[in-house]
């Protein structure tokens, strides 16, 4: 299956846009401008861009702890995530949620999840929801290595399977669960093994072939609302620590080059020139929209007010 | 008036609000023609069939998570766990998802759902299948929490939760489902707001705060007082918990000057603690004749043995013995 021009336009400009995104606001937690912490998904983001590319904005997506690409992937405003990142009133959650709880509900996301795993189940009734209202619509639950040993993971997986449910499992697996390899938290290599337990369809791929992620998506998609649930397993890797605080001391620093050499966005780049389908030139058209993006998103953010004290009571309850 | 079943109440409260909003789906373990752990929901697959009750594998955690994954996505789910001890199991999505979905994501949704299940000791089910565990989700801001102690209340708060925009935990204690009472017919509708106590006997002598099951019981010895020893005390029905009415306690508090607090649940940072904190911190403090009294279940888990669990909650007797020492300030 060929991609059209405009979904490899889409596919490489979303990725370059969260890894600007994310190295912009890394620099802003170096240079203790920003409060809190974040997890960065820099090397991980042909996961979440090849996924959302091929959903239409009615399907829903869940996304984890780190789901920049997720997020950025399923269309999502990087001005508003900026705000979020901030804390102002004009983020995404009004300041209330932070780079953890990145959510567009407008736009199918039901929210990035701090809890490891714990968006799975939820993920799982939103697709209950498609299947009782027959929207036609699916589901992707993210989620990474780390996760799929959690008893959410196999509860829903089984659940998902028994009502044939329309979602897709993924699961981004980069190899760690913060500092513990994947060797040591299963006793399996490939994580689309565990797909055979609950009698649904699993699949591993290279996370890092956003065309391929793109293409498996699509055939996902019509696969799960006909035959019920997939596990989708993406191998990738994440270059930055867990975390702003991590120094990464499980792992060499030739590990980390290794995978740098696969960088997803450069090996998409140099296919779009090597089968001529964007120009260089193009493609730094795109490089500097995406400059001039993350720059008005960081002034947006910084231009955005602060929540006001009485909007700490709002939203606890709904009416 | 018709006199059901506590039982048949909060049956009848889902039947007519699931025939009346079709966003209801109603989620458990063996929800369907065996009817749930304890009848409640007899009779509702025949008539909504599996795509709205929906059976699910022994999975608290993944179902209770799936209702807020669909209530977010615009359905109204009911959760039934068997046991409500097992909210052990669906912490995570009660605590850390429905509870905080409408805050953390800035008011773009809200998590519309019912979790409810059989609570409170009495029918020798032991240590995992009998607590009273209310105080910890009361705790928890973006939770609601209800406990009938009455058919007519069962009815009226069930039907008031599923349509609640919030994850609501409804706690249906296992000794009052045979339990009977007046319910008005089912062609007249009605509903119970949350936050509105239920003053189930007036009183000017001492005022007695309760919910659940300890309602009745506290009345049987109310109405014996007023017999052989002429105290009057006024027995309020919290029925819920969040919200709480705090208004018809402090005014009762402020009128009687006495006052004491019956629950089932453990006494140590049980319900009854925020009870008492909310009547101290305010200006009903000053027209206290004198201590308030708990009179709360032991600090044990529940036992087996018939005669050690039926000491271990409040007796009539200890609710007798609490009255008659506060009415003597």
């Amino acid at each position: 299956m060929e991609l059209t021009i405009d979904i490899h336009k889409k596919l490489y400009y979303r990725m370059v846009l969260t890894r600007q995104f994310e190295l912009a606001a890394d620099e802003l937690f170096r240079a203790k401008k920003m409060h809190g912490t974040s997890h960065f998904c820099v090397g991980e983001e042909a996961t979440g861009v090849g996924v959302g590319v091929a959903l239409s904005d009615s399907d829903y997506i869940t996304q984890t702890h780190r789901g920049h690409a997720q997020s950025i992937g399923k269309g999502m405003s990087v001005k508003r995530m900026m705000a979020e990142f901030f804390g102002k009133a004009d983020g995404y959650c009004k300041g209330k949620g932070g780079s953890m709880h990145m959510a567009d509900f407008a736009l199918g996301s039901l929210g990035a999840n701090g809890i490891v795993g714990g968006g799975i189940p939820i993920a799982t009734g939103a697709a209950i929801t498609q299947q009782y209202r027959q929207t036609g619509n699916i589901v992707v639950s993210y989620f990474g290595d780390g996760a799929s040993n959690t008893g959410a993971f196999h509860e829903a997986l089984n659940l998902a399977s028994v009502k044939k449910l329309p979602i897709i499992f993924v699961c981004t697996n980069n190899l760690y669960g913060m500092s513990t390899p994947q060797h040591e938290s299963m006793n399996i290599d490939d994580i689309s093994k565990r797909a055979i337990s609950y009698g649904i369809k699993g699949l591993t791929i290279d996370g890092n072939d956003v065309i391929r992620v793109y293409q498996e998506t699509l055939k996902a998609k019509e696969y799960v609302l006909e035959h019920g649930p997939m596990l989708m397993v993406l191998e990738t890797y994440r270059w930055l620590g867990h975390s702003k605080s991590d120094a990464q001391v499980y792992r060499s620093q030739d590990e980390v080059k290794q995978w740098k050499l696969k960088c997803p966005i450069d090996r998409h780049r140099k296919y779009l020139l090597e089968h001529s389908i964007l120009t260089t030139q193009e493609l730094q058209e795109i490089d500097s929209l995406v400059a001039q993006e993350i720059q008005d998103s960081l002034e947006f953010a910084q231009m955005s007010p602060e929540p006001t004290f009485e909007s700490i009571f709002e939203d606890v309850y709904a009416d | 008036m018709r006199e059901i079943t506590f039982k048949e109440a909060i049956n009848e409260a889902i039947r007519e609000e699931m025939r009346r909003d079709d966003s209801v789906i109603f989620l458990g373990e063996d929800i369907g023609i065996y009817g749930g752990g304890f009848g409640v929901p007899l009779g509702l697959i025949e008539e909504f069939g599996p795509s709205r009750i929906i059976e699910t594998p022994i999975s608290e955690l993944t179902f209770t998570g799936a209702a807020v994954g669909s209530a977010m996505t615009g359905l109204r789910p009911i959760v039934e766990v068997m046991f409500s001890d097992f909210i052990t199991l669906a912490m995570d999505p009660l605590v850390n998802q429905a509870a905080k979905n409408r805050y953390q994501f800035g008011g773009q949704t809200s998590v519309p759902m019912v979790f409810r299940g059989a609570s409170g000791s009495g029918t020798g089910a032991a240590a995992q299948h009998s607590q009273s565990l209310e105080a910890w989700v009361a705790h928890v801001p973006g939770l609601k929490v209800v406990i009938p102690s009455t058919p007519y209340d069962a009815k009226g708060l069930m039907k008031t939760a599923i349509r609640d925009n919030n994850p609501v935990i409804f706690y249906e204690q296992k000794l009052l489902y045979a339990t009977k009472g007046e319910v008005p017919p089912l062609d007249e509708e009605y509903t119970i707001p949350f936050g509105q106590a239920d003053i189930k006997k007036g009183g000017e002598d001492v005022t007695l705060i309760t919910y659940g099951r300890m309602v009745q019981r506290s009345l049987d010895v109310a109405y014996s007082l007023k017999q052989e020893k002429n105290i009057d005390v006024e027995v309020i029905d919290i029925r819920t918990l969040v919200p709480l009415d705090v208004t018809t306690i402090l005014q009762s508090a402020t009128k009687t000057g006495r006052v004491i607090v019956v629950h089932e649940a453990v006494k140590t940072g049980g319900f009854g603690a925020e009870i008492v904190s909310t009547i101290v911190e305010s200006d009903a403090f000053f027209t206290l004749k004198g201590p308030i009294l708990r009179v709360a279940g032991l600090d044990v888990p529940i036992p087996f043995n018939k005669t050690l669990e039926s000491l271990v909650v409040p007796t009539p007797e200890k609710i007798r013995e609490a009255i008659i020492q506060v009415a003597a300030y």
